[in-house]
């Protein structure tokens, strides 16, 4: 399943315009801490989290993490957005909160690791 | 050791407190390995190496060295940096041990991983601090390395 099929069946808020939604989804990951993030996260997992400042863009790209979602209504700082603009990281998110967000994409499919 | 014209070297200057920035000096770094053409799982070891050590500078040192060293079995990352160093190394490497401010936690920062994931992702590993004047990392990941995270 790619991003845009989750974006559509969820019905998730796409913040970023230029970065790549058809890459598929390998499986997910939530957490709020970054370094858990770091060192437990897979490559081309979708990550849920409700932080918003830029550096879950550094570690989406250290990762080679499929996308962020920010959960809660939260919205992307504005420098966020630009950095994931510019790596390529595409930012979504959605009123849920991480639980309920986490079962949803579980029943899609999208499993941890 | 390789010969002297296979090896790279770069030095990168990473400033303590700098939010803003954090992150930049990992993300050039696996940059630079991907342009070399090393392995990606050596890639991966060594950004995140690279950015665990650049968040301690950012969050508690003044200022830091990290120099990176490639040759085609090893990549050397060292950081020196000048800061209040470290007065207990061993709980300091304990896993969720964390002296992060309560701003810095609220950011995600302050897991107490950083370290204890420096050392899983790395070969060799060598820790030097001295309370007053900084801490010296060193580590050695090889190319070939069988630690895939």
């Amino acid at each position: 399943m790619t991003l845009s099929d989750l974006a559509n069946r969820l019905e998730l808020r796409v913040h970023t315009t230029g970065a790549p939604l058809d890459r598929p989804v390998g499986g997910g990951y939530a957490s709020d801490l970054l370094s858990d993030v770091i060192g437990h996260a897979r490559k081309d997992e979708l990550w849920v989290t409700m932080q918003v400042h830029p550096n879950i863009v550094a570690v989406a790209v250290l990762k080679e993490l499929a996308g962020i979602v920010l959960v809660g209504g939260r919205l992307p700082a504005e420098e966020t957005l630009a950095k994931a603009e510019q790596e390529k990281i595409p930012i979504l998110g959605t009123p849920l909160g991480t639980f309920e967000l986490a079962g949803r994409l579980y029943a899609l499919g999208i499993k941890g690791s | 050791m390789a010969t002297a014209e296979s090896v790279y070297h770069r030095e990168f200057p990473v400033r303590g407190g700098d939010f803003a920035k954090a992150g930049s000096v990992a993300c050039e770094i696996k940059e630079l390995l991907k342009d070399l053409g090393l392995a990606p799982a050596a890639v991966r070891r060594t950004a995140i190496v690279a950015y665990e050590a650049e968040m301690n500078v950012i969050m508690y040192a003044r200022e830091a060295k990290m120099a990176l060293t490639v040759s085609p079995e090893v990549i050397r990352l060292t950081i020196d940096d000048s800061g209040p160093g470290i007065p207990d190394v061993e709980l300091a490497m304990t896993e969720g041990y964390s002296t992060a401010t309560a701003e810095m936690r609220e950011l995600g920062f302050g897991a107490g991983m950083g370290l204890p994931n420096i050392k899983k992702n790395a070969d060799e590993f060598a820790i030097d601090s001295e309370v007053g004047r900084g801490t010296r990392l060193d580590v050695v990941i090889r190319t070939n390395g069988h630690v895939t995270p």
